[in-house]
């Protein structure tokens, strides 16, 4: 112990600079990112590495019943071809194929067997010396199928779905109806009913999965992997090859977009690791963007509701029902009809979900999955309710506000949808607006108004976060949290400087490693809750120490204080009481002789104090369209989407996050769609050329508002986390600002110029 | 993706007999299609005989017919905003700038945008049946999806289009394109350049074995006061034209003395009816009149499914695109970059 002994310095009391939580403050790894030393898992370089190409299916069902290795085997460079043929036996059972996110039935494993089962399976893996070797090489490997018919086509199964008999984690089987939906609807004033559809979307993020397996000398492995969850890579791999999880690391620092198609392992990464064990060698496999299109996606679903309204425009009756594909081997669910039975309130409401097997792959959550699905579905009903009701949509809405969630028969924890109505509908200028479709126009363009909302859970899982203070004062938390792209790495370092009064600059926030402490897989809007609240409970923990040794210094202002008397701000822990009594954090340590303090500990949600809840955020969506009358072009040239989420920890990456969730919800209104010739169970548009996205020219004026929500039950932290519930709606509100400009009601996904001549 | 060797072209014969002398040999000037065509080994040339270093022909130049010579390698964006050209030939600019991207248009150059592929999906993968790539094997488009697809012109043999959006302004300009062969120098109506699929969709155009487009030659009229190119796509830009219409025309009064209308995005080449052209000249530029000319050029025109629709958008096209030429040396009104964005 040294005995230096530093007297406390006296502060002035006031206002802190080191309070961050709610600032716009830049992402802390934007330096990293513009200046490329943020590394992408298939940029990271490892001595004598190996390249693999993956070869796919060209045929949808059937079988192998030839490859023709040999002449290709001969090629100069390359190395292997791993199939079915030569595979070595793994794990047996299912359950070392599911990871975290796995929804019932049977795990798709890559060459296991000549069996095909949907179009572009991944057959073979080509290991070469190069990349080019390996992509040629695998152009030229003759395979021979015996083909057998298929059925892809969700529109010719809709007699054949079926209730889902399992579900994944966070799947909710639609409630039993409640009160007498079929007689209210008969007895309604006003009906309305309709099917609503759209196709197979693919998520499609920049960065293609790749996975870069670095194979060390005593025979571990890191597998630097594109996934949103390190720890479900690791158990993946590791159940199936029968590693030990100190044999494999998993790392993923950064990604180039997720967006639910990293939640799950993807099969380069089975392949890579397959490779780099049988060959004891380093081995990266990329998949290129037309293998994007190969595994989940958002599933081809077909909505049917009826509505039916009261004489004062409440809601009388609401059935929602829907249908999507699945695959052979999967059961795939999510939650698409749920949310109409808690949107709003009605006291007869029925509510179905069905899935179909189809020769597909299964199905993967894609941003706001289901909820995506559902509020597109629900919405554009609600606006064809309002219409036959002669109720303004807003209005309409408001009239039938569910104080309750009747599903769950629970309290919201918290609730400031009316507020996002409000302040929604008077930036947009809602009251503006003249009713009737077709009503505003200017030269050869009709312009509509629409609106629509959303409702998406606010989680919390178990995380668990670690951090390190040294005598430099410099603080270090580690978290095998996710980044992709949405900002954990600023908030997390936000709550830690924050929780301990140090500057951001002070403070490293470090993730996706399970060297690290373990975290969910970054998902379901609920890692800022989740290791959110864990970062901030390991902060206090330092805290807790370093109290306690400035309680042991010489002179010092703190002795007998709790952590719950004093706080820390500007560097120094503070007396509450008299903020002028302080100790200086970086004095600490020198007075105690101690080089670093550590600490490891974990957040979970308290399930006591929010069973009695139902724990939600919403949206208000307000888009303007301008839609050329003779020939059909759309351009959503106005949105205002209005947030309430709890509290918002950066108000920057905040607003970046929902500006991204309305353009996807353009994109998926006007433009998504992977279009399947079912004559070959193939996707046909499967690139950037033809499967479209906006660019720049389509996105016009987007306007987030967050509405001010605080809710102590969802978390310590009160956030209940954006990254769904800004895209839910926003199909819908464009659809319905469509019907207002042109008086056709399109209820099939996307509105391509064609649905509107 | 091949292996391939290259060498780089220094002049124009060498060129032209190296490519005559090896039928697995290749131009390659900017590369934006036949890269992407050999990534997806839908083109497996064995040599590519590089262009760029021919300079003689990027220039853009009077012609001696009182027009203005494109260089074959001169780019799409040198192109578009050359002077002259924007001065003399807008319609050119504006059809070019419609196109690509700025990168590809840095890229891309002016022979090398007449020798794009079709976008057809089928052409593209590898994993399913096509005519065009693979003769014989037949047309996937046919009966699936072909909302892209062509509406005039086709064959049973193939539905697909061709997707330049600066060749539907050469079209409607009436260039001539300029050739070197083995044979010597030849020049080719722009209308007889591209050709319909029929019994052979794998032959997009009308140039000789080892024949190279060293320029493009504009005639003088311009109709630089009254011109449009109007473009629908699927996005505002990097998207192909589900349809596109050049329209040049020379007005005198309210009185048309002098149309041209070509059609992109609906056939195997762009699409001009010269009949249709000169039952408007002499008319007035009347609502009525443009769409019974847009009838007419739409007269033969035959849907495959998905891509019906097509017929009607043309047709409404046609006569949006005859209004904004007509109408643009009006007064602005406060509409008019959304009305001619469409």
């Amino acid at each position: 112990m040294s005995q230096l002994i530093t007297t406390p310095r006296l502060v002035e009391a006031g206002t802190s600079n080191t309070s961050h939580i709610g600032k716009p403050t830049s992402r802390v790894e934007g330096p990293a990112k513009v200046t490329g030393t943020a590394k992408y898992s298939a940029e990271f370089n490892v001595p004598d590495m190996l390249y693999g190409y993956v070869v796919t299916s060209p045929i949808t069902k059937g079988r192998i019943t030839k490859i023709n290795t040999e002449p290709v085997l001969a090629l100069a460079g390359v190395v292997q071809i791993f199939s079915h043929e030569n595979v070595p036996s793994l794990a047996w059972f299912d359950r070392s194929y599911k990871d975290d996110v796995a929804p019932g039935g049977s795990p798709f494993r890559p060459l296991h067997d000549n069996e095909i089962k949907f179009n572009m399976q991944p057959v073979a893996l080509v290991v070469a010396e190069t990349f080019e070797v390996a992509r040629y090489a695998a152009s030229v490997l003759e395979i021979e199928y015996a083909e057998d018919k298929f059925d892809t086509n969700i529109d010719l199964k809709r007699d054949e779905g079926h209730e889902p008999g399992s579900g994944k984690t966070g799947f909710m089987p639609p409630p039993p109806p409640r009160g007498n939906p079929n007689d209210a609807l008969k007895n309604a004033t006003h009906r309305i009913e309709g099917e609503y559809i759209h196709g197979a979307q693919h998520h499609n993020p920049m960065e293609m999965f790749a996975t870069t397996v670095e194979y060390h000398p005593d025979g571990k492995i890191t597998a630097y992997d594109k996934t949103q969850g390190v720890y479900n890579v690791q158990q993946y791999i590791t159940k199936i090859f029968g590693l030990s999880k100190d044999q494999a690391r998993v790392v993923n620092h950064y990604m180039g977009g997720g967006f639910g198609s990293g939640l799950r392992p993807q099969y380069q990464v089975f392949l890579a690791v397959l490779a780099a064990l049988e060959l004891k060698q380093s081995v990266r496999v990329s998949l290129t963007r037309q293998q994007m299109f190969s595994f989940g996606h958002r599933p081809h679903t077909l909505q049917y509701l009826k509505m039916g309204t009261n004489p004062d425009g409440t809601l009388a009756a609401l059935h929602h029902h829907a249908l999507h594909e699945t695959s052979r081997f999967e059961e795939y669910t999510e939650n698409v009809v749920n949310w109409s039975g808690m949107l709003y309130q009605c006291e007869n409401v029925k509510l179905g979900y069905q899935v179909a097997e189809l020769d597909v792959y299964t199905p993967l959550d894609m941003r706001a999955p289901g909820a995506a699905t559902g509020s597109f579905g629900l919405e554009v009903a609600m606006d064809e309710m309002a219409y036959a009701a002669g109720i303004d949509p807003l209005d309409f809405r408001i009239r039938n506000y569910a104080e309750q969630d009747q599903n769950m028969k629970k309290p919201f924890s918290s609730k400031k949808l009316r507020e996002c109505y409000h302040e929604g509908a008077t930036r947009f200028g809602w009251d503006k607006r003249t009713p009737e479709p077709r009503s505003m126009r200017e030269g050869n363009q009709l312009i509509g108004w629409g609106m629509a909302g959303g409702v998406w859970d606010a989680s919390m899982q178990k995380a668990a976060a670690k951090a390190t203070f040294t005598a430099d004062g410099k603080l270090l938390v580690q978290s095998a949290a996710g980044e992709n792209g949405t900002g954990t790495y600023t908030i997390m370092t936000q709550i830690a400087a924050e929780t301990l009064g140090l500057p951001i600059e002070a403070v490293t926030f470090e993730l996706g490693d399970t060297n690290m402490p373990e975290a969910p897989v970054q998902g379901g809007s609920w890692t800022a809750a989740s290791v959110g609240s864990a970062v901030k409970n390991v902060c206090t923990d330092i805290g807790e120490k370093l109290l306690k040794l400035a309680q042991k210094m010489e002179g010092s202002p703190l002795k007998g204080a709790s952590i719950d008397d004093v706080h820390f701000a500007d560097g120094q822990i503070r007396l509450s009481a008299n903020p002028s009594e302080a100790v200086v954090v970086r004095d600490i340590l020198a007075a105690s002789g101690e080089e670093k303090l550590e600490a490891e500990t974990s957040a979970m949600p308290n399930l006591i104090k929010q069973q009695p809840y139902s724990m939600h955020s919403h949206n208000a969506v307000f888009a303007e369209v301008r839609v050329d009358e003779d020939l059909g072009t759309v351009h959503v040239t106005r949105v205002v989407n209005a947030v309430a989420a709890g509290r918002i920890l950066n108000t920057k990456t905040a607003r970046s996050q929902v500006l991204g969730s309305v353009v996807w919800g353009i994109s998926m209104a006007l433009m998504e769609e992977t279009v399947m010739d079912h004559t070959f169970g193939r996707y046909m548009n499967h690139n950037y050329a033809e499967y479209h996205i906006p660019v720049n020219a389509d996105i016009h004026d987007i306007d987030v508002i967050f509405v001010e929500e605080e809710d102590d039950k969802v978390n310590p932290l009160g956030v209940k986390g954006i990254g769904e519930v800004g895209m839910l709606g926003v199909a819908a509100a464009i659809t319905n600002a469509v019907y207002h400009a042109t008086g056709k009601r399109v209820r099939e996904l996307p509105i391509y110029m064609d649905k509107l001549l | 993706m091949n292996s391939f060797t290259y060498t780089s072209a220094t002049a124009v014969d060498a060129a032209v007999r190296e490519k005559s002398t090896n039928s697995k040999a290749a131009f390659v000037a900017g590369g934006t299609n036949l890269l992407d065509l050999m990534k997806e080994n839908v083109e497996r040339p064995t040599r590519l005989i590089g262009l760029n270093k021919l300079s003689d022909l990027a220039t853009i130049e009077n012609n001696p017919e009182g027009g203005l010579r494109l260089g074959a390698l001169a780019t799409n964006a040198d192109t578009a905003w050359h002077p002259e050209v924007e001065k003399r030939y807008p319609l050119l600019s504006q059809t070019i700038l419609a196109g690509a991207s700025p990168q590809l248009r840095n890229m891309a150059t002016n022979g090398g945008n007449l020798m794009q592929r079709t976008r057809c999906y089928y052409f593209y993968d590898l994993a399913t049946p096509c005519n065009k790539r693979e003769p014989g094997s037949g047309c996937s488009a046919l009966n699936g999806f072909n909302r892209i697809h062509a509406i005039l012109g086709a064959s049973e043999h193939c539905i697909a289009t061709y997707p330049s959006d600066m060749a539907v302004a050469l079209a409607a300009l009436e260039a001539t394109v300029r050739v070197s062969g083995p044979q010597g120098e030849r020049t080719i109506a722009f209308a007889d350049f591209h050709r319909l699929p029929g019994d052979h969709p794998e032959i997009d155009n009308t140039l000789e074995t080892g024949e190279l487009i060293t320029a493009l030659d504009l005639p003088a009229q311009g109709f630089e006061k009254n011109f449009t190119y109007l473009k629908l796509r699927d996005r505002t830009s990097y998207a192909f034209a589900v349809v596109s219409v050049a329209v040049g025309l020379e007005l005198e009064g309210n009185v048309i003395k002098e149309a041209r209308i070509a059609l992109g995005g609906v056939a195997h080449k762009p699409w001009r009816v010269v009949a249709v052209e000169e039952t408007l000249r002499g008319a007035t530029a009347t609502e009525d009149n443009f769409r019974e000319a847009a009838t007419a050029l739409l007269r033969d025109a035959q849907g495959y499914g998905s891509n019906n629709f097509k017929i009607e958008l043309a047709k409404r096209a046609v006569v949006r695109a005859l209004k904004q030429a007509t109408e643009m040396n009006q007064p602005l009104d406060a509409n008019a970059f959304l009305n001619s964005n469409p």
